[in-house]
């Protein structure tokens, strides 16, 4: 039996459980993106600070993704057997491009854009919110962007702990030896990525050319 | 506008600034003359508090900066800057109308306020109200940069080498209208430049700064026939002497 033969006759299951692996990746991009944007911001500027804090997110980065995710279970709260542990690990991984880019990104518009904001009496919010944050967007994006890719290979295997997602074919697969199986779940994720990448991209041009 | 013994140091101990005292009478053209990394920058940054002093206090319109509250103050003085500093994500219309808009000027007000300003500064509305920073010619940026200084009407106005980065065909036109601008404007100006030439064309007084310091305030006929050397050494980088019969 080949993968799409396979594909179609599961077509429901792959369905519900690509749903499953976008809800992952949606609700861990929001984690993120609520902790990554004003931390973020706040790092602008104070050197210390910003490389400690992404130095910690680099650091996540480099603990293998399986490790991550089992290291979570035992956590209290956050962890154990489910949705949580993965939406955790995934956040996690996602926070580092959203934090670089949102930084590096405001620290680097012009800074006779911000003096002339500032010595024409614009409140530090209003340049940051109508000053700052338009000029960064585009790199702003491009680290959601990367940040989305991301999280939707590696919640393929938020499944070892339980979470679900297109994973589950592959574990399956895998465990059978079957390689239909697995790409029954690869093949649907990695359209995720490319569909994602894609439209994230035409979403940056768009707001690149404003 | 007064600087009563104004020092401005760096946390780490460097002095930009020290002892500095300075009056500027309304309507003047003051014209801070100093070479790179003599404190002039700094001056203007202390009026609009952008940079707070570190000894003495700084009055404007008679109160001391640190009285008033520093979003008010930079709104009642227009700013300047070497590279215009336009917002590149807004349109020419929307620069101008910076300081009215935060302001909450009525929007026909506004309008009608950007359509002076353009004229003002020689840029037809029609034709430039729309457009981006980033289809404008370096003297436009510029004419933009004063027209969006100007637009609230502040008494005050800070320069901070407008005209450096042009090319000298440009800058001299700017200069010009930018001279009869200001006299007929009678705004209170400070403006910083390192360049002789240009400041014995449009101050009223020429304050020359050296290493923090003030060496002296001069009326531009004053400066040309100073005998300090930091002036002679100014006064000699001009060439030939053409512009100091003339200034004379």
């Amino acid at each position: 039996m080949t993968w799409y033969q396979f594909l179609l006759e599961n077509r429901a299951e792959v369905w519900a459980r690509s749903v499953e692996h976008i809800g992952l990746v949606a609700a861990s991009m929001a984690i993120a993106l609520a902790i990554g944007l004003p931390l973020g911001i706040a790092i602008v500027g104070r050197k210390v600070l910003q490389r400690w804090v992404i130095g910690a997110a680099n650091v996540v980065q480099t603990i293998p993704s399986l490790a991550l995710f089992g290291f979570l279970i035992p956590v209290p709260w956050i962890g154990g057997v489910g949705a949580s542990t993965a939406i955790v690990a995934l956040a996690l991984y996602a926070l580092l491009p959203i934090l670089s880019n949102t930084s590096t990104g405001i620290a680097e518009v012009d800074p006779a854009v911000v003096e002339a904001a500032r010595g024409m009496g614009m409140t530090p919010g209003q340049v940051l919110w109508q000053v700052q944050l338009p000029l960064a967007a585009p790199v702003l994006l491009a680290g959601i962007r990367i940040a989305t890719v991301l999280c939707i290979g590696i919640a393929t295997i938020a499944a070892a702990v339980g979470a679900g997602g297109l994973g589950v074919f592959i574990f399956r697969g895998v465990a059978m030896v079957n390689n239909s199986v697995i790409l029954a779940g690869a093949i649907p994720a990695a359209i995720l990525a490319i569909a994602a990448d894609m439209g994230l991209g035409l979403f940056e041009r768009g707001i690149a050319r404003r | 506008m007064e600087f009563r013994s104004v020092g401005y140091r760096l946390p780490v101990g460097g002095s930009i600034i020290s002892a500095l005292n300075l009056r500027v009478p309304p309507g003047e053209t003051l014209v801070l003359l100093g070479r790179s990394g003599s404190g002039k920058t700094t001056i203007l940054k202390l009026i609009n508090r952008l940079l707070e002093p570190t000894e003495g206090e700084v009055l404007i319109t008679g109160r001391p900066s640190g009285s008033w509250d520093p979003i008010q103050l930079r709104r009642g003085i227009g700013y300047v800057i070497q590279d215009a500093g336009l917002f590149p994500h807004w349109t020419v219309e929307r620069n101008i109308a910076l300081v009215p808009s935060l302001e909450s000027w009525p929007e026909a007000r506004i309008r009608a306020r950007v359509q002076e300003m353009l004229s003002l500064v020689g840029l037809p509305p029609e034709e430039f109200a729309n457009r981006r920073p980033s289809a404008l010619s370096g003297g436009q940026k510029q004419r933009v940069g004063v027209a969006r200084a100007l637009a609230a009407d502040p008494p005050i106005l800070l320069m901070d080498e407008p005209f450096g980065s042009l090319d000298p065909i440009t800058r001299a036109d700017l200069q010009r209208e930018f001279r009869a601008l200001a006299m007929r404007l009678r705004k209170t100006i400070v403006f910083v430049t390192h360049d002789v030439r240009e400041a014995l064309f449009l101050g009223t007084r020429i304050a020359l700064l050296s290493h923090g310091r003030l060496v002296g305030v001069y009326a531009p006929a004053e400066f040309l026939r100073a005998t300090e050397p930091e002036i002679h050494e100014f006064v000699a980088s001009l060439d030939g002497g053409g512009l100091r019969e003339e200034v004379q």
